[in-house]
């Protein structure tokens, strides 16, 4: 499988790399069940990742709850311990060294969906936001800073204004809106290299939200920070992303440039969720039937195919691939120059097809 | 035919700190077969109208004005009256319903529940009617002996949607139906509604602070902000061609994929939305307002008409706007 | 604010018992004490017992073991019962798993039975009931805590501490202790309360201290006397209603005590 294109040419190594990455969840299991001899159903939240995020690029991670989104961000962050696969930083892998450990969790941060409850309630924002720094043993800024003098310049860069004006306040005394720079001003006192957003809007007011993707794209451009925002609602990705991937039952379905990936879909599962976007007009429109998938069954060959349009219609059958839909497990096919999908029928057709 | 109509409605909490007036002189008409589309974010009021509109606000609370029901005023019925109205005239499909339902009783028995307190049907028809209900939602009949532990987000809704059809009310009132759902379910129960809608001939208030859901689902839509209306008018002129400054930052939160003009623009309003009792002077919008001049933090704009069956609260609007006035 | 004013009391009481009250008329051999069974009078405000002895100068004194054991013994259960369910809590796995069954073992061991048994084979003694009261009541201390620490640990500021890199102790110290300290402080005003209960108990069982007097040894030689059933109702009363106020006054704190310490709800 070749690289993907970077949407930024000067940039060609990748700053965060994800290779063959699996995270799986037992199960729990009733009594009765236990007793009868029964396995506990593994739910596979990550099946078999291959992401790389270049410095400076906004890459969307799009799906439904369910596809794994949320599970691979927060075990890029580690919280979660992966089955297998590998994590690169600049090129290194993880885990050999507890020194590239340290710094790697100083260099990725994250920012939270509910900023509400990833502040402890009982410390001030001043404290919320020096903890990285105290967690890292870092005292003095690159330039002889204090802490406080760091403090204040990350919370006047995630747009707080006079800074000092919030140091005491609990944050229960803010806005959400507030509370969120609050916690963006934590990754940033850092100084990292990458911000992980898990669904940094969606609990945020509609009208709060701009000023809030404002400042992510803004420190993207003046600080040149990496961004993985993982989200379900694609008019976001449209918004700031230079990619995008969207993700089904723990794999990457699509990933390509977000013009394209959201104009001129490849992947059936991509179109089918770029239909179901609300939009003026009414609601007469084709949309796939059943339940979000279930990651502790996940079907043979294409994960996608009990669902998949293409095979209801029998287009897959008519053009060949219906055995390799329902038997074929596949990975993503580059089929458009930087843009890839895994979708055996689309693999079929040449690149330039009307999608 | 207006079913719901509201005249002045004013609402006031009673707190600590005094009264806080959480709605501040709203007017509403939803008429049968029509869909009212209500949109606003946290502190707009929305919920409260629901609260009032179906008497259940806390004790204290001070509520002015008139709320028409099939033209009955709803603020002055005696308790009696009210309780066969409610859920028999106006039903309610509610926010977070998945957990409005009681998880020890099978969901047959709670559909079944409604219908006997209101119609003179026995627990045997009931049961009939339910089944009858849950076949119209998309549901198989034999999962009304399922518990609500063992049906998926987006069948639970469809039960409550059920529960709110099961009396025949006139008018449905939908209270963020969808925001806890998947995209994909979100979908399927938006289809479901509007055809149920069509079908029965409901009158239905819907209210969510997701513009673009509204613009689907509504014939007409109405803006709130601050405990008032600030814009109304026919659901699609209203979302493409904004007359309120608000509104128009309100529909920049939700892009049009495709659209080039939001690639790399996001759009946002300064601040946050005041809460009730926290309300800015004049203009209660002007503070966050790009478009505000002198006079917007001294006058409180009254709904002026803004266009064909349109209409704004908004000085700009007053003016005259470059917008042709209509009749 | 009640239940602080009594505690405060009584804490007073107990340390200034040497100035409130004749020590030497606790004494039967002194001569300053009264006949015995005297009701009520000017001399000897709460009457005498069976040999004499001023009940008031007994019931003022006797706050001064009361608390003193309850105290103690609560100090132990806190402690041990804190430690075990945060590291319960946080850690999970087998550690958790082991310690829970040990806390269960705890739970259900019949305190009264162990306290008759340690009492005959060690002696009676104050150490041994402040020892017994400790190592029975930790366990519902340990409950508390852990499922508290499970439901803090779960967080997501928590989660924000780890991915910024923290460490064990730091997430235990600065975030899981501040959030279930409360509860710990609520838990042990209560087990307090619990606790010289307890000591009541089993000094009215005649367990005690024979030599002390407590509320509990008060009520023990009072009922034995026969005081209930002959009206003798001026030895019963004052420890009784001591005990009653103390641990009221207990409860009352314990549950004030998280309004305080939440800075959530210190703003109403």
């Amino acid at each position: 499988m070749t690289t993907p294109t970077p949407a930024r040419p000067e940039a060609t190594e990748p700053v965060l790399e994800v290779r063959d990455l699996h995270v799986r969840f037992a199960g729990r299991l009733g009594l009765g069940a236990g007793l009868a001899g029964k396995k506990a159903t593994e739910s596979r939240a990550v099946d078999g990742v291959d992401l790389q995020l270049y410095p400076g690029e906004v890459l969307a991670l799009a799906g439904e709850s369910g596809c794994g989104k949320t599970t691979l961000a927060r075990t890029i962050m580690g919280l979660e311990p992966p089955k297998q696969g590998e994590i690169r930083f600049e090129g290194k892998p993880l885990g050999k060294s507890t020194k590239l450990l340290r710094e790697y969790r100083r260099r990725v941060q994250m920012v939270f969906q509910d900023p509400t409850a990833a502040l402890n309630p009982r410390q001030t924002i001043y404290e919320s936001i020096a903890e990285g720094l105290r967690v890292h043993g870092i005292s003095r800024g690159p330039n002889g800073e204090t802490e406080e003098q760091l403090v204040a310049l990350a919370l006047s860069r995630a747009g707080m204004r006079p800074p000092e004006r919030f140091f005491l306040n609990y944050p229960h005394e803010l806005s959400g809106g507030q509370r969120q720079r609050v916690v963006i001003a934590g990754a940033l006192v850092l100084d990292p290299e990458i911000i992980v957003a898990d669904e940094p809007v969606s609990s945020l007011d509609a009208s709060v939200r701009g000023e809030i993707l404002k400042l992510l794209l803004g420190l993207r451009n003046e600080l040149n920070i990496a961004m993985l925002v993982v989200t379900h609602d694609l008019g976001l990705a449209w918004t700031i992303a230079d990619r995008v991937a969207v993700m089904y039952l723990g794999r990457i379905v699509e990933i390509g440039p977000a013009e394209d990936v959201l104009t001129r879909p490849l992947h059936p599962y991509t179109k089918a969720l770029l239909e179901v976007v609300p939009e003026a007009g009414g609601i007469d429109r084709p949309f796939l039937a059943g339940e979000p998938p279930d990651p502790t069954r996940i079907p043979e060959g294409c994960r996608f195919n009990p669902r998949c349009p293409e095979v209801a219609s029998g287009e897959a059958a008519a053009a060949g691939v219906l055995d390799a839909c329902q038997s074929q497990d596949l990975g993503l096919g580059e089929l458009r120059p930087g843009h890839f999908a895994a979708c055996h029928l689309r693999a079929r057709e040449t690149p330039d097809d009307p999608a | 035919m207006s079913v719901l109509s509201t005249r002045d409605l004013t609402v006031s909490y009673h707190t600590q700190a005094g009264p806080v007036p959480a709605v501040r002189g709203v007017d509403l008409e939803v008429n049968t077969g029509e869909v009212l589309g209500l949109a606003g974010e946290s502190g707009c009021g929305k919920s409260t109208i629901v609260n009032a509109v179906l008497r259940l606000l806390p004790p204290k609370t001070e509520v002015t004005g008139e709320v028409l029901l099939n033209g009955e005023d709803v603020l002055a019925m005696k308790a009696g009256r009210l309780r066969a109205v409610r859920w028999s005239a106006i039903s309610v499909v509610f926010q977070g319903a998945m957990h409005a339902m009681n998880p020890v009783q099978r969901i047959g028995d709670q559909i079944a529940e409604a219908i006997v307190l209101h119609t003179k049907a026995g627990e045997k028809e009931a049961q009939v009617r339910a089944g009858a209900l849950l076949e119209q939602v998309g549901l198989p009949p034999r999962r009304l002996r399922d518990y609500p532990h063992e049906l998926s987000g987006g069948q639970k809704q469809r039960v409550m949607i059920a529960m709110a059809l099961a009396c025949g009310p006139d008018l449905v009132i939908a209270d963020e139906p969808t925001t806890a759902l998947d995209v994909m379910v979100q979908a399927q129960v938006l289809q479901l509604l509007k055809e149920l809608q069509r079908e029965l001939g409901l009158a239905m208030l819907f209210i969510t602070h997701d513009l673009s859901v509204l613009v689907e689902v509504s014939d007409r839509l109405a803006i709130m902000y601050a405990g008032k209306i600030v814009e109304e008018g026919p659901a699609v002129a209203v979302f493409q061609d904004p007359r309120h400054p608000y509104t128009r930052a309100l529909s920049g939160a939700f892009p049009q994929i495709g659209d080039r003009t939001f690639r790399m623009a996001p759009s946002g309003l300064p601040g946050d939305p005041p809460f009730p009792g926290n309300v800015p002077s004049g203009c209660s919008f002007h503070p966050r307002c790009p478009l505000a001049f002198e006079e917007c933090p001294t006058i409180d704009p009254d709904l002026y008409v803004a266009g064909d069956g349109r209409r704004a609260a908004c000085l700009l609007v007053k003016r005259g706007d470059p917008v042709e006035a209509a009749h | 604010m009640w239940g602080l004013g009594i505690l405060v009391f009584f804490i007073l009481v107990a340390v200034f018992a040497p100035l409130i009250s004749n020590e030497a008329t606790m004494d039967p051999t002194c001569p300053c004490t009264g006949d015995p069974l005297e009701p009520p009078s000017s001399e000897f405000w709460f009457g005498t017992d069976n040999l004499g002895r001023s009940v008031y100068t007994m019931t003022v004194w006797g706050a001064r073991i009361s608390l003193t054991v309850g105290l103690a013994a609560t100090l132990i259960s806190m402690a041990i019962g804190a430690l075990v369910g945060i590291t319960a809590g946080y850690y999970g796995g087998r550690l958790e798993s082991g310690l829970m069954r040990l806390t269960d073992w705890f739970l259900v061991l019949p305190w009264l039975a162990l306290a008759i048994v340690l009492a005959s084979v060690l002696g009676r003694s104050l150490a041994i009931i402040i020892l017994v009261i400790g190592i029975t009541s930790w366990p519902g201390t340990a409950r508390v805590v852990r499922a508290q620490s499970l439901s803090v640990k779960t967080r997501p500021y928590v989660e924000r501490s780890r991915a910024l890199g923290a460490s064990n102790w730091h997430l235990i110290s600065r975030h899981i202790l501040p959030n279930v300290g409360p509860l710990i402080f609520a838990n042990t005003i209560l087990t307090v309360a619990i606790a010289i209960l307890s000591e009541s108990t089993l000094a009215f069982l005649g367990l005690g201290d024979p030599l002390s007097v407590s509320w509990g040894t008060m009520l023990d030689f009072a009922f034995s006397a026969g005081a209930a059933t002959t009206g003798i109702w001026w030895w019963l009363l004052p420890p009784g209603l001591a005990i009653v106020f103390v641990v009221l006054a207990f409860t009352m704190c314990g549950f004030a005590l998280d309004e305080i310490l939440n800075p959530k709800l210190r703003e109403r």
